[in-house]
């Protein structure tokens, strides 16, 4: 069975429901054979709903049994970064703090997955309360990236990443707030959107940074990426963040023609800091476009440098004021003390990884008596500077394009000494959770071995143009049907 | 500026974290890395630029103050570390 279904796209998958070459219930059992069969070496998966998965599958096989029609994602298996709340099931953002907390009430976008008849195969490894880039910052276990055992999966959202590429799960969400959706697709070569702020609701997404935070899919290919999109974007109104305006249907931008489509280069996205190889790969996926027929042309976002400090002084800021809620009281983690105080220094010494402890420091500090105005307040105004950036870009362009990272996966261990080091690989990628714009990421080629992945921005709410570049793209190139074995060696779907 | 070792037990006490010795040397160390970086900032004059909390700003989010459905009592308090009576049971509270 395995071979039949197991690595094929969400569109595909539904074909084989609906003509019953496949029932849900076979297709969900060989995702769970798949999971026990690769996750002991990836380490996707911090829990695995074999027997809710079950019972779902049936019930979506009766719906097919008594003629019902299927909807696009019905009967489709997959799951959920550990920060989207699943009532009764744990949700532990990768953090001991959060090590048996069983929510009780879903996300938003675990409901509409549920209305839409998707089934939860089970909850993915990330860095502790999403704070990243490698995913090593996990309380539980490192995940690893299926095209080289030795290298990250790319973070936070790495768990959605390699179920994914590992076909662990036909699809998956993730958050991301500084990037943690693009960068580990653009490391496990797959495609992975951010939608602008405000399109997908963060109720019951465990808060990290709320201004930046937002919740994507990670798929195989740009049409399952639209198909998920359709299910969880949409206003909320228990989400107070959440944009009031018409989700128009994601799939109708798949067109495979992007003629006369202005294309912006961002220079500094191409400068110090970006592998070579990396930046001539991603010239080359230009020149495909131009092929195709995109108006392309350099343009600057000049005040990119400062994303980095900008972003980590925001992100931080939030993140301390977010994670005070974590003192031992009413859910989480509780230290033993004879007093209250000392209950919550400990709890919170003891619950909280170092990663995040950094930052709840960093971000304490920058709000504090004195420091407000030189840091944080600082970085707000700088914040507006960056978004005025991608403004006057997308008065002459329909898209921006660059690397999503700078380098592809790097090595366990290789940055995690050095967390400013760790911080600087996020530059191409937090700028655009500054300014609140949709970006995608897609498979583009690869470096020894490596997926690289090429980042698409759009103007806010303009996941169509994205989705229409990113088609096209796919159509025309063959890095997504490349799939890893897990030796590390690239094969080419047909050849397994 | 440069980041003490006072300021960064002032600040593990505003935080209500209790640090080790050797994780007050090393945020001590790291502080001062990623803020001496962060100064680059002061380069940007915004003197007339308006702070951007929201990239999406929305003004005014009302809603009808009527009565809803909420999770009840006992869900709610499911996941407390210690509970007696319906109650969050804490350790005592010292005025110090």
């Amino acid at each position: 069975m395995e071979s039949v279904s197991i690595g094929k796209s969400v569109s595909e998958l539904h074909e084989l429901l609906v003509h019953k070459d496949i029932s849900s219930t076979e297709l969900t059992k060989a995702y769970i054979d798949r999971i026990q069969a690769v996750d002991p070496d990836l380490q996707a998966y911090l829990t695995v709903l074999e027997d809710e998965a079950m019972t779902q599958a049936a019930e979506v096989d009766q719906k097919i049994a008594q003629g019902e029609a299927l909807k696009p994602l019905e009967g489709i298996p997959m799951a959920l970064k550990d920060n989207m709340c699943t009532e009764g099931i744990r949700t532990s953002c990768a953090s001991k703090m959060l090590e048996n907390f069983v929510p009780p009430y879903n996300a938003t976008v675990t409901n509409r997955l549920r209305a839409a008849g998707t089934i939860l195969l089970g909850k993915l490894n990330m860095d502790e309360f999403a704070m990243g880039s490698s995913t090593e910052n996990s309380y539980f276990t490192k995940t690893r990236n299926p095209w080289n055992l030795e290298c990250v999966p790319g973070g936070s959202s790495g768990g959605s990443a390699v179920a994914v590429a590992g076909d662990e799960a036909a699809f998956t969400l993730g958050s991301d707030t500084g990037g943690s959706i693009r960068q580990p697709a653009a490391f496990c070569g797959v495609v992975g959107m951010k939608p602008t702020y405000g399109a997908v609701s963060r109720l019951g997404l465990i808060a990290f940074a709320s201004s930046l935070d937002q919740i994507g899919p990670f798929t195989k290919t740009v049409r399952d990426n639209a198909l998920v999109m359709n299910a969880i974007a949409g206003y909320d109104a228990l989400d107070s963040t959440s944009v009031p305006y018409e989700t128009p249907d994601y799939t109708k931008f798949l067109v495979n023609d992007i003629k006369g489509l202005k294309i912006g280069i961002p220079r500094e996205y191409f400068g110090d800091g970006i592998d070579p190889d990396v930046a001539k790969g991603i010239k080359a996926g230009i020149q495909t476009l131009i092929d195709l027929g995109a108006e392309v042309a350099e343009c600057s976002l000049p005040h990119t440098e400062y994303a980095i400090p900008a972003y980590y002084l925001i992100a931080t800021a939030e993140a301390s004021s977010n994670l005070a809620r974590y003192d031992g009281v009413r859910y989480g983690y509780r230290a033993d003390s004879d007093d209250v105080l000392g209950m919550f220094k400990k709890t919170r010494a003891e619950g909280f990884g170092q990663e995040v402890k950094r930052r709840i420091m960093l971000g304490t500090y920058a709000l504090s008596s004195g420091y407000y105005d030189a840091y944080y307040l600082k970085a707000q105004k700088v914040r507006t500077l960056i978004k005025q950036d991608f403004d006057k870009a997308f008065e002459k362009f329909d898209v921006l394009l660059s690397p999503t990272a700078p380098t592809p996966a790097f090595k366990f261990g290789e940055k995690s000494a050095d967390p400013l080091a760790m911080y600087l690989s996020d530059i191409t990628t937090v700028p655009i959770n500054l300014a609140g714009i949709p970006a995608i990421s897609i498979p583009a080629g690869f470096v020894n071995g490596l997926p690289i992945g090429m980042q698409l921005m759009g103007k806010a709410f303009g996941e169509g143009a994205l989705y229409r570049v990113a088609y096209t793209f796919e159509q025309n190139t063959n890095y997504h049907s490349l799939k890893p074995n897990l030796s590390g060696e690239v094969l080419t779907c047909g050849s397994r | 500026m440069s980041i003490s070792r006072e300021d960064v037990e002032y600040v593990a006490a505003l935080a209500r974290l209790e640090l080790t010795e050797q994780e007050t040397q090393e945020y001590t160390e790291q502080l001062n890395s990623i803020l001496g970086y962060a100064a680059m900032l002061e380069r940007l004059d915004t003197t007339d630029v308006l702070p951007t909390a929201h990239a999406v700003p929305l003004h005014n989010v009302l809603r009808e103050d009527q009565v809803r459905p909420s999770i009840n009592h006992e869900k709610a308090l499911k996941n407390a570390p210690d509970e007696e009576e319906g109650f969050f049971r804490v350790p005592k509270i010292s005025l110090t």
